[in-house]
C-alpha cells in the first residue's frame, strides 16, 4: 500500500499529464504484478465489489472517531469526499504496517463471507495501521469512484512507457470484460495480442469555434455545410471482422453501445468513420439529455437499450476497403460514404449526416437559425477541397454554433462547493418575478472568474438571511445573465420549466433585482424553442 | 436581570459597564485589540487599548492611531469593568481579554491557537464563566500534527528543491505566520528571500526583540541568481504572478490549516500544500473551552452552527454569534492587509 500511496501522493501534488505520466509508470516499473494489475483496474473503472454500505462506513467511522454521526454528516460537504472525511476524523493509526495494495483488496474481498460484527473488526483492524493517505485509498476501494486525475488514456500511456507497447495495443487490450480476478498481468499486458493492430484509430481532426463574420470564409462554394449534432462524436472502425468504437478522448467505449456490433453487416471491412453518436428517435435525435445516461455506463441495462437507442450520423470517411482515405479531398470522402451509407435499411446504426444545401451564406444563417429546432447546436463548416488533418488546426473546419439563449436572474440561495471549490460559495440557485414572487428555475455553477466567487462568497457570508442545512437563503440583491443551450416544459420543477447547460454568462453588476427577467419571460421561450 | 458583562451588538462585542467595544468592526470611542490582523484591527477608532506587544504592528498598519499598551496579564479599570490580556498563542502580542465585572469573568478569545510554536507567547487558558472562541477550524476532520513534523516537511521539500537547482516559494500570510515559518523551519539549508510585505513585518517584529533568521528582501536590483537553492517567503497574492517569475525553475508550496482539505489544495494548484495554522484544530479548541471551565460558550467566525451544536450536546450553553471577523484563513486567496492597502 506505501507504494500506491506514493504514486497517488506525486499524482495528486501536480496538475502536468506529463509528470503524472512519468509517476505512473515507476509505479508500473517496480510494483508486483497483482498490485499493478489492481492499478490497472482501478484506473479503468474496475474496482472490487462493494462489501460494506457508505452508512455502515459513515456509522462506524463516527464511532472510532467518538463523534455523534450527525457531526460526521455535517462534515462531509465541506470536505467534499466521504473516504477523505473519514481518513481525516478517525484518531491516528497506532500500528504501521507494509502489507500490500492487493492485500487489502483481498481483505476487502473477504468480507462479503464473514458476519457484519467480523467486518467492522476488520474495517477499525485496517484503519488502525494505515497512516491517513493509505486509509484514504483503502476507503475510496470501500466508497468506489477511483477519480484522482488519472483517465484510463493516461493510466494507459504510462504502461506502454513502461512496458514498450504501443499505446494503442494496449488500450485494446484493456478492453472488455476482464477483472482481476478473472485473469493476470502477464495474460493481460505480457501476451501477444493479435487483433489489437485492428483497433487503432486515427488521430481526430477538431474545429475551432467561428468567432468573425462568416463571409470573412470567401466564396460559399468552397465550402460545406452540416449540422452540428449535440452528442458524442466517435470513431467507428470495422476490421477484421469485428468492430471497435473510440471516442473523442480516445478511448475505447466499444462495450457501452452495444448497437454497432451490426455495423459489420452492412459495410466492407476496412471502413473507418468518423461522426456524432446520437439517441434516435427513427427520424431525429432525441437530445443530449437522453444519451447522458448512456455516456458512463459500462453495461447498459436492457430498458435503457430500448429507451435510448443509439445511431451514428456519419460525416466523414477515414478508411475505404483498407485504404488511408485522409489525403482526399472532403467532397469526394463525402462522395464515397454516401454511397456506401444511403442504401442502408432503416435499422442500420449508421446514417450519412447529410450536406445542406444553400445559395449564400445570407441563406445558411436563416438555416442556422433553425438549429434548435432540428436538435442541432448550429453549423458544421468544412472546406470541400480540404484532406483530414489531425487535432485542432485553424482553417478548413469551423464550428459555427447558435448563440446561447440568456435570461436575467436574480440570486436567491447559495451553497459551498464540493471538492476543489469547498471553501467558496459557488453553486447558486437563481429565481426570476412571478409578479411580487421570486420563483426560483435554475441552479448555476460556472461561469464566473475565481476572483468573482471570491467576491460572492465574502458577500455571502454578510448577507445570509436564512440556513437550510448547507444552503444560505442569501439578500435577493445580485442579477446574473444567465445562459442556456434549450429549454424544456419540466412538472417537476416549481417554475414548470427546466433549462440545458445553464451558466453564469456575467455579473450584472448595472442590473438590480426589479431589473431581472419574469417568469412569462421564460414561458414565451418555453413557447417559442421547447 | 443584570445587564450581561459583553454583549454582542453591529458594531462589534460591547462591554456596558466599561463602555468599550473588543475588535470592533464599525468606527467607535473606544477599542480594545486583540491582534493586528486586518478583520480584528480596523481603523477609525478614536482610541485603541492592546498589549504592547502587539501595537508596533498595529501601527505599522493602522498609521497614526491614538493608542494605549498594557502588559500581558495587568489588570486595568475601564469604568465598572476589570480588564486584561493574555496569551492567545495566534501571533507575537496576540491576546485573548478578560473583562470581569462584579465578580462575573468573561474572556474574548480573538484568534488563537494552543499549540506552542517556540515564537509567539504560548496560549494560556483563562478560568471565566463565559468564553467567546473562535471556531475557524471547528470541526473534528481539522487536527494537525505536530511542528516538528510539519517543520520536517518543510524542510525535506526546500533542501530538495535546492539540490535539484530549483526555487522554493512559500506562500504564507505576511504577518504571523511567514515569520512563525521564518522561525521554525532550518535556516541553515539555504538563503532565505522575503516579499516586501514580509520584510515590512519582520523589521517591526525584530524591533521588539522578536528572533528572526537571517533574510534579504527582494528587489527590483537583486538577482535571484546570486542565492541559489533559496527559500522565498511571499504573501500568497504574490505565488503564480510576475513577481514570482524572477525566481526561475522554482516549487511553490502554501501553508496554511486549509491544506488539510485535498479539495482546498488542488484549488491552489500548488506543489505542496503544508498544513500549518494559527488556529486551534479541533481537540485545541475542546481542550481551550475545557480548561477555561466556562459553562457559557459563545462561537464566533468559523463553523459556528455545527460547533456549538456540538458543544451543546456536551451540555454546554452554547450559542452561536454573528460576527464580521473573517479569518485570514478562511478567506483563502486573501491577504490580511488588502482591504486596507
Amino acid at each position: 500500500m506505501k507504494e500506491f500511496a506514493a504514486l497517488f501522493t506525486a499524482i495528486d501534488q501536480t496538475t502536468k499529464t506529463t509528470l503524472k505520466t512519468k509517476a505512473l509508470a515507476a509505479f508500473f516499473e517496480i510494483a508486483s504484478d497483482p498490485d499493478k494489475l489492481w492499478c490497472i483496474a482501478l484506473f479503468s473503472g474496475r474496482r472490487p465489489k462493494r462489501a460494506v454500505t457508505t452508512t455502515q462506513l459513515r456509522a462506524w467511522a463516527a464511532e472510532q472517531a467518538g463523534v455523534p454521526l450527525w457531526l460526521l454528516e455535517d462534515s462531509y460537504p465541506i470536505v467534499g469526499d466521504l473516504a477523505e472525511t473519514i481518513a481525516l476524523i478517525l484518531p491516528p493509526a497506532s500500528r504501521q504496517s507494509d502489507l500490500s495494495l492487493t492485500h487489502w483488496i483481498e481483505i476487502l474481498r473477504g468480507l462479503h463471507d464473514v458476519d457484519e460484527e467480523t467486518r467492522k473488526e476488520q474495517i477499525f483492524d485496517a484503519w488502525d495501521q494505515l497512516d491517513p493517505t493509505e486509509r484514504f485509498l483503502f476507503n475510496k476501494l470501500i466508497t468506489g469512484g477511483f477519480r484522482i486525475g488519472v483517465s484510463q488514456k493516461l493510466m494507459t500511456r504510462a504502461l506502454a512507457q513502461a512496458t514498450q507497447q504501443d499505446e494503442a495495443v494496449l488500450a485494446h487490450k484493456l478492453m472488455g470484460g476482464w477483472t482481476p480476478e478473472t485473469t493476470t498481468y502477464h495474460d493481460l499486458i505480457e501476451a501477444d495480442d493479435a487483433s489489437a493492430d485492428e483497433s487503432r484509430p486515427y488521430p481526430f481532426y477538431l474545429a475551432y469555434q467561428l468567432e468573425g463574420d462568416v463571409a470573412e470564409l470567401g466564396s460559399h462554394k468552397d465550402w460545406q455545410a452540416e449540422w452540428k449534432w449535440d452528442g458524442i462524436r466517435g470513431q467507428l472502425i470495422l476490421r477484421g471482422g469485428s468492430h471497435h468504437l473510440w471516442s473523442r478522448g480516445e478511448e475505447l467505449i466499444t462495450d457501452r453501445f452495444p448497437e454497432f456490433a451490426r455495423a459489420v453487416d452492412f459495410l466492407p471491412d476496412g471502413t473507418v468513420l468518423d461522426g456524432e453518436i446520437v439517441t434516435w428517435d427513427g427520424q431525429q435525435p432525441m437530445g443530449f439529455s437522453t444519451l447522458q445516461p448512456r455516456i458512463g455506463r459500462k453495461i447498459v441495462p436492457k430498458k435503457l437499450l430500448r429507451d435510448a437507442p443509439v445511431i451514428m450520423l456519419v460525416y466523414d470517411l477515414l478508411e475505404h476497403r483498407g485504404q488511408d482515405m485522409r489525403p482526399v479531398p472532403l467532397g469526394d470522402r463525402r462522395k464515397v460514404f454516401e454511397t456506401l451509407l444511403t442504401t442502408l435499411p432503416d435499422d442500420a446504426p449508421v446514417r450519412p449526416s447529410p450536406a445542406i444545401r444553400f445559395d449564400d451564406w445570407k441563406m445558411l444563417a436563416d438555416v442556422r437559425s433553425q438549429a434548435r429546432e432540428e436538435k442541432a447546436e448550429g453549423i458544421m463548416l468544412k472546406r470541400l477541397d480540404a484532406p483530414y488533418k489531425s487535432g485542432r488546426k485553424k482553417g478548413d473546419w469551423w464550428k459555427w454554433k447558435l448563440d446561447p439563449l440568456t435570461i436575467d436572474a436574480v440570486m436567491i440561495y447559495a451553497q459551498q462547493g464540493h471538492g476543489r471549490r469547498a471553501t467558496l460559495f459557488t453553486d447558486y440557485t437563481f429565481a426570476v418575478w412571478n409578479g411580487n414572487d421570486l420563483v426560483p428555475f435554475t441552479k448555476a455553477y460556472s461561469g464566473l472568474t475565481d476572483a468573482e466567487f471570491g467576491q460572492i462568497t465574502a458577500w455571502v457570508r454578510k448577507n445570509t438571511l436564512q440556513r437550510f442545512g448547507p444552503v444560505r437563503q442569501v439578500r435577493p440583491e445580485h442579477v446574473f445573465e444567465i445562459a442556456f443551450e434549450g429549454i424544456q416544459a419540466s412538472p417537476r420543477h416549481k417554475s414548470g420549466i427546466a433549462l440545458r447547460f445553464p451558466r453564469m454568462a456575467r455579473w450584472r453588476h448595472d442590473k438590480s433585482a426589479q431589473e431581472a427577467n419574469t417568469l412569462d419571460d421564460l414561458k414565451v421561450m418555453l413557447d417559442q424553442y421547447g | 436581570m443584570t445587564e450581561p458583562v459583553l454583549s454582542f451588538t453591529d458594531r462589534g462585542i460591547y462591554c456596558a459597564a466599561g463602555d468599550f467595544y473588543i475588535d470592533p468592526w464599525r468606527p467607535v470611542d473606544r477599542a480594545l485589540i486583540t491582534h493586528g490582523h486586518a478583520d480584528h484591527a480596523r481603523p477609525g477608532h478614536a482610541r485603541y487599548l492592546s498589549t504592547s506587544a502587539a501595537l508596533p504592528v498595529m501601527k505599522h498598519r493602522l498609521g497614526d492611531i491614538r493608542s494605549e499598551a498594557v502588559e500581558f496579564g495587568e489588570t486595568r479599570r475601564i469604568g465598572d469593568a476589570s480588564v486584561s490580556f493574555h496569551p492567545a498563542g495566534h501571533l507575537p502580542g496576540s491576546a485573548q481579554i478578560r473583562v470581569e465585572v462584579g465578580g462575573e469573568v468573561w474572556v474574548a478569545s480573538g484568534d488563537y491557537k494552543t499549540e506552542p510554536d517556540g515564537f509567539c507567547e504560548p496560549f494560556e487558558p483563562v478560568p471565566c464563566h463565559a468564553f467567546i472562541t473562535e471556531c475557524t477550524f471547528g470541526l473534528p476532520v481539522f487536527n494537525w500534527a505536530a511542528q516538528k513534523t510539519v517543520a520536517n516537511e518543510i524542510n525535506a521539500w526546500w533542501a530538495q528543491n535546492a539540490a535539484s537547482g530549483r526555487a522554493s516559494i512559500l506562500g504564507a500570510y505576511s504577518l504571523g505566520k511567514a515569520q512563525r515559518l521564518l522561525h521554525m523551519i532550518d535556516s541553515g539549508i539555504g538563503p532565505i528571500l522575503t516579499h516586501g510585505a514580509v520584510e515590512a513585518t519582520n523589521v517591526v517584529l525584530r524591533a521588539q526583540g522578536y528572533n528572526l533568521p537571517e533574510t534579504v528582501q527582494v528587489t527590483a536590483e537583486l538577482d535571484p541568481k546570486d542565492y541559489p537553492g533559496a527559500l522565498i517567503v511571499a504573501p500568497p497574492s504574490a505565488l503564480g504572478s510576475k513577481w514570482a517569475s524572477r525566481f526561475g525553475p522554482s516549487s511553490s508550496a502554501f501553508a496554511s490549516g486549509w491544506m488539510r482539505l485535498r479539495g482546498v489544495r488542488r484549488r491552489r494548484a500548488m506543489d505542496r500544500g503544508f498544513v500549518v495554522s494559527d488556529h486551534a484544530d479541533w481537540r485545541g479548541l475542546l481542550t481551550a473551552i475545557k480548561e477555561t471551565g466556562a459553562d457559557r460558550i459563545f462561537t464566533t467566525h468559523g463553523y459556528t452552527e455545527i460547533f456549538a451544536r456540538y458543544l451543546s450536546e456536551k451540555g454546554y450553553d452554547a450559542t452561536v454569534v454573528p460576527t464580521e471577523f473573517g479569518s485570514m484563513e478562511e478567506e483563502t486567496g486573501e491577504e490580511p492587509g488588502a482591504q486596507n492597502g
